[in-house]
């Protein structure tokens, strides 16, 4: 990754850190996508050779301590989760945003089963089918959020060619 | 220099040891929840997005306070004067009868009361897990807040600390599934624990006898047994009462006394156990009473599991 796309990484994980405890409406909190997993599968996949694992295990705790969950929770999901983008990247940079959106569905899905079993050792699982709307929401969004990212990674930054 | 391939098995290595140390991490965080510092350091590189998600709020009520107009704060300062008058003559009575109290209570050789030291934090307007009930506050460390320590506001009891960061603290709401709180009934002396239900309009009391004197729209107020919460501070009015002979004990609900979700405000309270340090005098006696606070604060954490936090199952 180069200096200006490091800047565009950075800037978009902040903000999407921001998206993940900005205040919303009550009805609104289930639906909240899961921002920052998003936006980390965007840099895995179109810059996977410096979005790595570490990178998203260091987000993933960050997660934990910004939800009060227990550490390591939102970080074993996400290290697998972007392992998972990693070694696929390449077919996953090929497919249409449809298809791309659909893959998505099941990697937030993943995680948010992770996230479930974890919290469900740990003694608090949420009884609620609603725990797996940020899936449905992330998947729905994903092509805006390609699309809106891809701009700010060119425009911020320069594409990574290979 | 970049390759159409990347180096597969180095990757996956990688994957493993983190996974492994995740598992590690939440053990310990489970087990022993000695990863403070951890949390702490992390917590410094969250704290300007959190910030930045608080400022525009802030920015309004700073705004509200600047730009209300001449008129609006005269009358404001003369209603709270009022208040403060009226308070004032409550607080002469409860002056003497405190004074009465405490003579009583040598009278009768019993343990003094002590007084408690306040500290108002307010709430950073950031959300927390969904299903959990969280609430971050804008004091830290840094203000000697440590864990377990309960917060209150104007209406009753909120809840209780269970992170320090530097410069902020995260606190669970009596609401939490995975909180419970010992209670007694004002009118009865009736003790009893009241669970969170994930709900914030009602608490649980559990394992309450069918013979058990209890009517609604009687007051719950902290009983301070398990030593977290300070004794007598109001925490829940009964609002159902649930007597189904084939149960072994009656369903009773609560609701919190206290505004759990429309609070800005919180005080902090320094009990007893815990005298509030200033760590801004700094001498040695200082730090030595400050380790000896938070060597006390550890104490208490191990010594009393089944009282608040984790009593879930």
């Amino acid at each position: 990754m180069r200096a200006s796309n490091f800047k565009a990484a950075s800037l978009t994980i902040f903000v999407a850190f921001m998206l993940a405890i900005i205040p919303l409406p009550d009805w609104a909190i289930e639906f909240r996508p899961d921002w920052v997993t998003l936006a980390m599968i965007y840099w895995a996949m179109t810059s996977p050779a410096k979005t790595g694992v570490t990178l998203a295990w260091m987000a993933g705790l960050m997660l934990d301590v910004s939800h009060g969950a227990i550490l390591g929770q939102n970080a074993l999901g996400l290290v697998l989760v972007i392992y998972i983008v990693h070694i696929q990247h390449q077919r996953l940079r090929v497919a249409s945003l449809l298809q791309q959106a659909i893959v998505i569905f099941f990697l937030l899905l993943l995680k948010q089963l992770i996230v479930l079993w974890v919290s469900g050792i740990v003694g608090h699982a949420p009884h609620t089918w609603l725990f797996f709307m940020p899936c449905v929401t992330g998947a729905l969004l994903w092509p805006w959020i390609y699309i809106i990212m891809r701009d700010i990674q060119r425009k911020i930054g320069y594409s990574t060619t290979y | 220099m970049q390759t159409l391939f990347l180096r597969g098995p180095a990757v996956t290595l990688r994957m493993i040891i983190l996974v492994i140390l995740s598992i590690i991490l939440m053990t310990a965080d489970h087990r022993w929840q000695h990863l403070d510092t951890v949390r702490n350091t992390l917590s410094y590189l969250l704290y300007p997005v959190e910030y930045v998600v608080d400022l525009p709020i802030r920015l309004y009520y700073w705004g509200q306070e600047n730009l209300s107009a001449h008129q609006t704060l005269l009358q404001e300062n003369q209603h709270l004067k009022d208040m403060q008058l009226q308070s004032r003559v409550q607080l002469q009575k409860l002056d003497i009868l405190e004074k009465e109290n405490e003579r009583l209570r040598q009278l009768l050789s019993a343990t003094p009361k002590t007084p408690e030291d306040h500290l108002i934090a307010e709430i950073v307007a950031v959300d927390v897990d969904p299903y959990r009930h969280f609430i971050v506050l804008n004091k830290g460390a840094k203000y000697g807040v440590y864990r377990g320590q309960p917060i209150i506001d104007a209406h009753g009891v909120m809840g209780q600390i269970v992170y320090v960061n530097a410069m902020t603290s995260t606190a669970m709401l009596i609401s939490d599934v995975s909180h419970a709180i010992p209670v007694q009934i004002d009118r009865t002396g009736l003790r009893s624990v009241a669970f969170g239900t994930g709900q914030t309009d009602y608490l649980d009391l559990r394992h309450i006898p069918h013979n058990a004197d209890i009517q609604v729209g009687d007051k719950l107020i902290s009983s301070g047994l398990g030593e977290r919460f300070p004794r007598n501070y109001p925490v829940a009015t009964i609002t159902r009462i649930d007597r189904d002979t084939g149960e072994t004990f009656v369903d009773v609900r609560a609701e919190p006394l206290a505004q759990l979700d429309t609070s800005r405000e919180v005080l902090l309270v320094w009990t007893q156990r815990h005298q509030h340090s200033t760590p801004e005098i700094e001498s040695v006696d200082e730090e030595i009473e400050q380790q000896a606070v938070e060597a006390s604060t550890e104490e208490s954490v191990e010594q009393a599991p089944e009282e608040a936090v984790d009593a879930s199952e």
